[in-house]
């Protein structure tokens, strides 16, 4: 026990104070001055922008995939439910060279997209790819065991009572599954706001246009201005803070109302 | 289900085509049209191809661009095999330590109830949900040359940033939840009757340890390291702020993707990356069968 919470507080507790002892160093007006800063809002803009835009494309996807793999049956289905977790087990420095060589000018799919007109690698839209590509198994992942749970004779009393299939989608089993939904679209949010490695390849890291917050603390830092890397973490920090607040209480409102088989 | 439910309501000779179509018709209310299921099917199998297939593939095909020669030459050299064995040893340290104390917490926080119990498992969960940039920095802030115990760690001539102790830390931190958040919902589930009875029959703490909880959580401990390790060998943030990029010093093998990409060494670069890729690759087929066994303990248990 006390060994259990003595470690705990060497390898995270004591880090993380130290963490929050050194934005106590600055004044508020210091803190305000850096956060404010032309550079920091639009690392920030970028990183909370593009990775909600990547949590809500994982969300429609994440959907799709988990209704493909849950309820039909086609070849290769137990392939592609084990290839959902590639994006956890791939180490993000290989999933960033990889997918910027994808998508550069003469990549495999940069090549016909550029003749299309568009460029995704470094530029916002290569990291919004990255993030998509992070966030992929958190929808699923969460939505899975949920849809293959579902009673399904709620659906067959909804179809049998008269609801058309597109009623009892929307009526009964979405609203059964919103709370797996949002919490699976809050973890790949998460996931994808504190990104590094798979992002800052394929970003192009212009300041201002296509450089994430995480980049900018190890900016910040290269340069010796912990300070100014200290404010950025902290926002980011108490940012994931309320995250996990708001995954806990979306596990408990799910537990008190999905029906049990 | 429906079987079940067609078998107890057959009270008379049951008319076998009346119902298979009411079966049928069971079933038709529980799914889509034949358009719309291929095209769902095809949506999801295409963006997985797309977003995950295409870049795992391209990290082979990169890699053995100019032949298996230049593979092997490019894995040969002295700074592929410093930054392998780097993160092996890296690997090795934070397994163990996550090891040993992943097991303590999830023992801690499944068999006993104690004030804070809440705040400790969300602890555990930190890591997960922060930054692994974050991750690094707060190590940088502790044991830096501007940081609290930086002018301490100087007096003593004691080197934990930009060298091995860092990366290890940095590491360790990362991967701290996989062990205890493997653990805590098995041995949670199994309860503590049988340690209990290993205890009044004269077994001692340890030999109970040993005996009895260990061979209960065994394919628990082996997911859970599993996921550690994958973790720890591709851990690239955190351990790009505090490694330093030492050439053949502090490169881990994600760090030197890194760097030999950028110096446009890209069948050295994706060489290197083609075995993390592997790395993932034996982990999750390794993952799928830990988790068949761990829900036959599961069904075990249930009956």
């Amino acid at each position: 026990m006390g060994l259990t919470l003595s470690w705990l507080s060497v390898i995270i507790l004591i880090p993380l104070a130290g963490l929050f002892l050194k934005s106590l160093e600055l004044s508020p007006e210091q803190f305000w001055a850096i956060l404010s800063s032309r550079r920091t809002l639009n690392a920030l803009r970028v990183s909370f922008g593009l990775a909600f835009a990547a949590a809500c494309v994982n969300l429609v996807m994440g959907s799709i995939i988990v209704w493909a793999l849950v309820r039909y049956r086609f070849p290769g289905r137990r392939l592609f439910d084990a290839i959902v977790d590639v994006p956890f087990a791939l180490p993000t420095a290989v999933a960033g060279v990889a997918l910027t060589a994808l998508f550069a000018e003469k990549g495999w799919l940069g090549a016909p997209l550029a003749a299309l007109g568009i460029k995704v690698a470094f530029t916002p839209v290569g990291i919004f790819v990255a993030m998509i590509f992070i966030g992929i198994p958190f929808v699923v992942r969460t939505v899975q065991p949920v849809l293959q749970d579902l009673d399904p004779e709620i659906e067959e009393a909804a179809g049998s009572l008269g609801a058309s299939r597109w009623q009892t989608i929307t009526r009964v089993i979405l609203p059964s599954l919103a709370p797996a939904l949002l919490t699976g679209l809050a973890l790949a949010f998460a996931r994808a706001v504190g990104e590094y490695g798979s992002v800052i390849f394929i970003a192009g890291n212009l300041p201002n246009i296509s450089e994430i917050a995480p980049l900018l603390i190890v900016i910040r830092l290269s340069e010796f201005r912990y300070a100014d890397a200290t404010a950025i973490a902290v926002v980011m920090l108490v940012v994931s803070f309320v995250i996990i607040f708001a995954v806990n209480r979306l596990q408990r409102w799910a537990q008190s109302r999905i029906p049990v088989r | 289900m429906t079987m079940q439910i067609a078998e107890s309501v057959s009270l008379t000779p049951p008319d076998a085509r009346a119902r298979a179509h009411a079966a049928a018709a069971r079933d038709s209310l529980r799914t889509e049209p034949r358009a719309v299921r291929v095209a769902i099917i095809a949506l999801a199998v295409t963006f997985l191809s797309v977003f995950v297939v295409l870049p795992l593939v391209l990290v082979f095909a990169q890699a053995f661009s100019r032949g298996v020669l230049a593979y092997v030459a490019a894995l040969a050299e002295p700074e592929a095999l410093a930054a392998i064995k780097l993160t092996l040893v890296v690997a090795a340290i934070s397994v163990g330590l996550n090891l040993v104390f992943g097991l303590v917490a999830a023992w801690a926080i499944a068999k006993f109830e104690f004030p804070g119990k809440t705040f400790l498992i969300t602890l555990i969960d930190l890591p997960f949900s922060v930054s692994p940039v974050i991750s690094g920095l707060v190590f940088v802030l502790l044991f830096g040359a501007q940081g609290y115990f930086g002018n301490w760690l100087r007096d003593h001539d004691i080197q934990i940033l930009f060298a091995v102790p860092g990366i290890a830390l940095a590491t360790t931190f990362v991967t701290f939840p996989f062990v205890a958040r493997a653990l805590i919902p098995l041995m949670q589930e199994q309860g503590t009757q049988e340690e209990e009875a290993a205890i009044s029959l004269g077994a001692s703490g340890l030999q109970t340890f040993f005996r009895v909880t260990l061979p209960n959580i065994k394919w628990g401990v082996l997911y859970g390291v599993l996921l550690c390790n994958a973790r720890a060998m591709g851990e690239f943030g955190a351990v790009s702020v505090v490694s330093g990029h030492i050439r053949g010093e502090t490169n881990t093998m994600p760090l030197l993707v890194e760097i030999l990409y950028n110096e446009y060494q890209f069948v050295a670069a994706f060489a290197i990356a083609s075995l993390l890729a592997m790395l993932a690759l034996i982990t999750l087929i390794a993952k799928t069968i830990l988790e068949r066994h761990l829900d036959e303990g599961q069904d075990v248990h249930d009956h």
